[in-house]
């Protein structure tokens, strides 16, 4: 399958419907990400977000009920959280949970000799890991805690695109790695993701504000609304979303909504 | 070589079930328990008149004690044990070894598995292996020695330092303190014993291997430290035996006097097999400004019993007590620990661990007692538990008795399942379900196992990881 411009689709998302103890939560989302494409996806709370990130990865309470999750051109639904990771893809997660006890340093060589199907040489792992360090600015005794326990918000966030970056997958889904984030927390990571991207690459940012499509500029924006994509269009869509909340979308969308969005404070901007 | 019937009992991944065949008694072991059993053990040793009558006194409590129902500890009435199936005393060698080349070598060739003779060359002050009821072979560093510091077997102990011996034999833990300690005081042999001179600090562990080959075996050694004012001593022991169908018995009887200033560590790495009753008296007195720990690891046995002990006897004295377990199935680790404060100032840490799988239970079994007017006693409890499958039980039978107002007292417990989120944000990041699962394990414990001198940590991580083989996934 390709859109006609060259570019093969990485990774693509037909008429998924998801649900989470027997409720649908997503109704039939579609999506094609082509090699190196940087797609952000938004929508208000609730929206079904990440949901469509923890059903790409494979979570075990979040079950495919119809459609189909495509890397490049593989369904994975079939395949484990393990096995879609060594595959290429990866989520960094909206809430990383702490591991006690497992040193970062440990989980980090571990995953990437499952990634990679081999260890990679002390040195030059060692080697990877300082410059990837540097990059995101993580002080590197970083390395000797334990997986996430005790680590502030804006740490969290950047040891998931410090694994992304050691990881090189091919497809990774950012779950609100912006959110939580002081404004130089959020220029670091942001920094990290665009040095990052490339061919090599693509990548699903979700998040619920456009701040950080100021710094990460997308090649195409989604929105999410009730389980659905009902919108898409290109950067400028994120810039429209700011200006007017999400009520104008939700109206063209599903009118009758508006009323119960707003109530819940749920739309608009922060 | 040696294999055989390796998984009848348990379905653990445990890799010394072996047994072998070849070994043959030097005595003609018989099964069963009677006064004249218990002074047949006696004249053999060729002991003093006080010690046999001390095995004696020790059988009469055994006779009289009912079997403990379960109001401290497992209830040993739940399981089959039957105390007239066992053999008491299993002579391996007509004399002990004074170096390896010395013992028979199919005795040997065990340790050799075990890989002790090469611990002894690596990293150990002394090692003491013992076989069925007897020490097959010790040695400490000439050094060591020299300075005065002693490591035999408790049997050549009461020949060679009597007086010693008899000041504290039995002192710590009274034959009577309960049924298995009687037991244990009726028919003893072999276990360790150790004196460290004032003021020397031994470098490397001192180290005992217990080994039970026969089937039916009842293995009941004796252990004594006395480390003498400003000494430091770190004392390990490791056990394991052949899997068999019939039970095996191993109650030991462990006492430890910390004298003013001195500390010892006391390291169990228990692993026997999923047949062996492990029901174990183990107690230490702390003095004046001086620390005693237990880092008790229990990873093997059908049933264990066994709460390490630190009585603070002058102010200042200090007890920490590290306690891990990991039961599979049909095994049941009743672990834990006791910290009696009876001085003002003394202070204690409880930390316990544990992990359930495959229907495996553990129980948590502690004691702090603090006793009227030790004023600014200050003691902590933690224990978790983490239990892997559904099938799985852990409990917490925590007892505090405080009779003193001015003391800090924090108790902590907590049971978590295997987590599910935890389980899939290690996957997601390419590492399989058992990998993951390991993981989880491995860094729950990891605040014990660190405190292991590095090759022990190695060793016990290895025999986490055999455990959990197949235990997910």
């Amino acid at each position: 399958m390709t859109d006609g411009t060259g570019t093969q689709p990485i990774f693509v998302v037909e008429d998924l419907h998801v649900s989470v103890e027997d409720k649908p939560i997503l109704k039939g989302v579609d999506l094609v990400v082509n090699q190196g494409e940087v797609h952000a996806l938004m929508g208000p709370n609730g929206s079904g977000k990440s949901t469509l990130a923890n059903a790409i990865m494979g979570h075990p309470r979040y079950k495919v009920t119809q459609g189909r999750i495509l890397l490049r051109g593989q369904d994975v639904r079939k395949l484990t959280p393990d096995q879609r990771a060594r595959d290429g893809l990866f989520l960094a997660f909206q809430y990383p949970i702490s591991i006690p006890g497992v040193v970062m340093g440990n989980f980090l060589r571990s995953a990437m000799k499952a990634r990679r199907g081999e260890d990679l040489p002390v040195r030059e792992f060692r080697k990877l890991l300082d410059e990837t360090l540097d990059l995101l600015k993580i002080d590197p005794e970083f390395v000797r805690r334990y997986v996430n326990d005790g680590f502030s918000g804006g740490e969290k966030k950047r040891a998931e695109v410090l694994q992304m970056a050691l990881l090189k997958p091919d497809l990774a889904i950012l779950d609100e790695t912006d959110s939580g984030l002081d404004i130089d927390a959020l220029k670091t990571v942001a920094e990290g993701i665009n040095a990052l991207r490339g061919p090599e690459l693509s990548v699903l940012l979700i998040t619920h504000y456009q701040r950080i499509l100021n710094y990460v500029k997308p090649d195409i924006v989604h929105v999410l609304y009730d389980g659905r994509i009902v919108k898409t269009g290109g950067p400028e869509l994120a810039g429209e979303l700011e200006k007017q909340g999400y009520d104008w979308i939700i109206k063209e969308f599903a009118p009758e909504a508006v009323g119960a969005l707003a109530a819940s404070g749920a739309g608009g901007e922060a | 070589m040696v294999t055989k019937v390796q998984d009848v009992a348990g379905d653990r991944n445990y890799k010394f079930g072996w047994n072998d065949p070849e070994f043959k008694a030097v005595n003609k072991p018989q099964k069963g328990l009677s006064e004249k059993v218990v002074a047949g053990i006696s004249d053999m040793k060729g002991e003093p008149a006080w010690m046999r009558d001390f095995r004696l006194k020790a059988y009469g409590h055994w006779l009289e004690r009912p079997m403990p129902t379960g109001f401290w500890g497992g209830n040993i009435q739940n399981y089959s044990l039957d105390f007239n199936d066992i053999y008491y005393y299993v002579k391996p060698v007509a004399e002990q070894g004074k170096t390896w080349d010395d013992i028979p070598e199919e005795i040997k060739r065990t340790f050799d598995k075990l890989g002790i003779p090469e611990a002894e060359r690596k990293f150990l002050s002394g090692v003491e292996a013992q076989y069925d009821s007897e020490v097959v072979y010790h040695n400490i560093r000439e050094d060591l020695e020299k300075l005065g510091v002693i490591f035999t077997d408790m049997d050549s102990a009461l020949r060679d330092y009597p007086d010693l011996v008899r000041e504290y034999f039995g002192k710590i833990i009274p034959p009577n303190d309960n049924k298995f300690a009687s037991l244990n005081s009726a028919v003893w042999s072999g276990g360790s014993f150790i004196y460290v001179p004032k003021g020397v600090k031994v470098p490397m562990p001192l180290q005992a291997y217990f080994r039970i080959n026969t089937e039916s075996m009842g293995q009941f050694e004796r252990t004594m430290i006395i480390a003498d004012e400003g000494s430091d001593i770190h004392y390990v022991e490791g056990c394991t035996a052949p899997t068999y169908s019939s039970d095996s018995l191993h109650s030991a009887v462990v006492e430890i006097i910390v004298k003013k200033g001195a500390h010892v560590r006391y390291t169990t790495i228990q692993n026997w097999s999923d047949n062996v009753f492990n029901l174990v008296t183990k107690r230490m007195a702390v003095y004046g400004e001086a620390v005693g720990e237990w880092i008790d690891g229990n990873l093997g046995s059908k049933l264990t019993m066994k709460y390490p002990s630190t009585y603070l006897l002058e102010p200042g004295a200090h007890g920490e007590i590290l306690s891990l377990a990991m039961a599979g199935p049909g095994q049941h680790q009743d672990a834990g620990g006791k910290c009696i404060h009876a001085a003002p100032y003394t202070t204690s840490v409880i930390n316990s661990k544990s992990v359930s799988k495959g229907g495996g239970r553990t129980s948590y079994r502690g004691q702090i007692k603090v006793y009227p007017g030790a004023k600014g006693v200050k003691s902590t409890v933690r224990c978790d538990a983490l239990l892997l499958d559904e099938e799985s039980r852990a409990d917490t039978y925590p007892l505090m008795e405080i009779d003193e107002q001015d003391v800090t007292i924090g108790h902590e417990a907590s049971v978590s399942k295997l987590g599910e989120e935890q389980l899939f944000y290690l996957m997601s990041r390419g590492m399989t379900e058992a990998e993951s699962a390991k993981m989880i394990v491995n860094g729950f414990v990891e605040p014990i196992v660190k405190e292991l001198p590095m090759e022990y940590a190695v060793e016990l991580n290895r025999l986490i990881e055999l455990q959990m083989e197949g235990s997910v996934g």
